[in-house]
């Protein structure tokens, strides 16, 4: 469909530079700030030199938090795989008006905001022998809202092939169920695996609304720590933070953008 | 697991399957068991804490009334309401400028255009605060344009730690996922329509307005839905900025934690998470596709 406007009119130009502004509207901000975490005086620019004195300052002062963050995202991850790739299976199975509502169940930690979700998991499991201020409690946080990003992310994969057919042939040859799902199921959905592994590790490394709630001193994360350094540091250890982070993301970012890029179901 | 299950007795199966073959025993038994961990999961972590917040908002002096009567505090109300107008403008005006931008990207091809994208859509991820930063960078004390209207002689333009702030804030967070849900219901798009327009004689608008637009409507209302419902839940962009910007989200935040006020805080989270999970709801069944909000 795109031969068909191609005449590079003044239309063209126009809606070019309207994209153009929007992505510089995107982009120049995080570069502003990247750049901030590099330069030696923010207020003074540029010519005040690059530096790697305030990355050093946050890795001294904040790897506790990175490291927490790395943590909670790997479990969050194991979690999310155990617990979804097995139900987006009987999900896929089974379509139908049961599967749709628990899909609809599924999805509501994410429909309703991380703010409800965390006050009432500190009303009621606050209380609860030292669960309150274990990493847990976040890690709990953490896999309500990711888990169905992986469901829907290996479910939209299983919707598109032949489950029961594949399955069906290695029936008739001899496999039991574990066989089946360990060498038909699994390796047939592994783009949707790992679309949803990218995307749960890049939500909990980045998760602020339930986490800034359910943390406490002795268990903060990364985000947790940026607002800190957002609403106290100057602004290059700030900027210098979100450096860490988007270094952090950068990787799944690209490797989800390449998953879009061919035509993956996006989550 | 499925070791077990599989001698189960078999139960009915509906008449359009195919027939069962051997090994297929006991196949519902399994993909309860299956799905049983995510769902107790969910049950004792997600559900249980939600009715106990529901019965906390209820349970102060006023009872269930309570869930109206916390909406008759001015404050409360205010909140409500300026939340629910930022939610609809940051729709409106990201509905607008990632349909512009989604659809010329589509519909045409030069060199760039991969970059263009990825870049476009490369904050998909950005939690709040970070989108707050950015906000800072671009509108704060320090920032972009107050440095560039002070050159021109205007005066220092800050707006980064107020309701106009969150607003950019929210469009800036929403732009990439509309942009990604607006190119991918514009390739799916039939060419042959907007060829058969443009052989009766239909100009460039017209063939938006009246093919593109109407085709692309199921998509613009569940992103617009997820849009608005994520700026109504959103709670790190309006923390970084300042925890003076009247929207629900801090409100609920101060009523639990400076003013320990929890019974209204329930109640108040329990009115947003009904109004998202219904702006969702109503999104999915006009549209037909699934949509979730996020960060």
């Amino acid at each position: 469909m795109h031969s068909l406007s191609n005449r590079r009119g003044w239309g063209f130009w126009l809606q070019l530079g309207f994209t153009l502004l929007v992505c510089a509207l995107l982009t120049v901000p995080m570069a502003m700030s990247m750049l901030a975490g590099l330069t030696a005086n923010y207020f003074v620019g540029l010519k005040s030199g690059l530096t790697l004195h305030w990355v050093d300052e946050v890795l001294r002062v904040y790897s506790g938090t990175i490291l927490l963050s790395l943590q909670i995202a790997f479990a969050c991850l194991a979690c999310t795989l155990v617990l979804g790739v097995p139900a987006a299976y009987a999900l896929a199975r089974r379509p139908g008006r049961i599967a749709r509502l628990v899909e609809e169940m599924l999805m509501m930690p994410v429909a309703i905001p991380g703010l409800a979700t965390a006050l009432a998991l500190i009303v009621t499991y606050g209380g609860v022998g030292d669960l309150r201020s274990s990493w847990l409690f976040i890690l709990i946080g953490h896999v309500l809202f990711t888990l169905p990003f992986m469901v829907r992310a290996v479910l939209a994969v299983m919707g598109s092939i032949d489950l029961t057919t594949l399955e069906e042939g290695a029936a008739s040859l001899g496999a039991g169920f574990l066989r089946r799902f360990a060498t038909v199921v699994l390796p047939n959905c592994r783009s949707g695996i790992l679309a949803g592994s990218l995307m749960v590790l890049t939500l909990s490394v980045g998760e602020f609304n339930l986490t800034w709630l359910l943390h406490t001193p002795l268990t903060k994360t990364l985000p947790v720590g940026l607002a800190d350094s957002y609403a106290s540091l100057r602004i290059e250890i700030g900027s210098a933070y979100t450096l860490v982070f988007f270094l952090m993301i950068v990787p799944s970012l690209i490797l989800m953008q390449g998953l879009f890029r061919r035509g993956r179901p996006s989550v | 697991m499925s070791a077990c299950v599989q001698d189960a007795p078999l139960p009915h199966r509906p008449a359009a399957r195919p027939p069962v073959r051997p090994g297929w025993t006991g196949e519902p038994l399994r993909l309860a068991a299956l799905l049983a961990p995510a769902a107790a999961v969910f049950a004792a972590f997600f559900l249980l804490p939600l009715v106990r917040l529901i019965l906390i908002g209820a349970g102060g002096t006023a009872g269930w009334s309570a869930y109206l009567t916390t909406l008759a505090d001015s404050g409360h109300l205010d909140s409500l309401i300026s939340t629910l107008a930022l939610s609809a403008g940051v729709t409106l005006v990201t509905l607008a400028v990632s349909t512009v931008a989604g659809l010329f990207l589509v519909r045409n091809r030069f060199p760039g255009h991969a970059l263009l994208v990825a870049l476009l859509t490369f904050p998909l991820a950005f939690p709040g605060v970070v989108i707050g930063f950015m906000v800072i960078m671009l509108a704060g004390r320090q920032g972009l344009i107050g440095t560039i209207t002070q050159a021109l002689g205007a005066g220092k333009l800050v707006f980064a730690y107020s309701m106009a702030g969150l607003f950019l804030g929210y469009v800036y967070f929403s732009i990439p996922r509309v942009i990604l849900t607006v190119m991918a219901a514009a390739e799916k798009l039939d060419p042959r329509l907007e060829e058969a327009a443009r052989s009766l004689g239909a100009s460039s608008w017209r063939v938006v307005a009246d093919v593109i637009l109407p085709a692309l409507k199921p998509a613009l209302i569940s992103a617009g839905a997820l849009c608005f419902a994520t700026s109504m839940g959103a709670f790190g962009t309006a923390f970084t900025l300042a925890t003076r910007i009247n929207v629900l989200p801090m409100t609920i935040y101060t009523e639990f934690t400076l003013q320990a006020n929890i019974a209204a805080a329930a109640a108040l989270s329990v009115l947003l998470g009904l109004i998202t999970w219904a702006a969702l709801a109503v999104a999915r069944s006009v549209a037909g596709t699934s949509v979730a909000a996020a960060g």
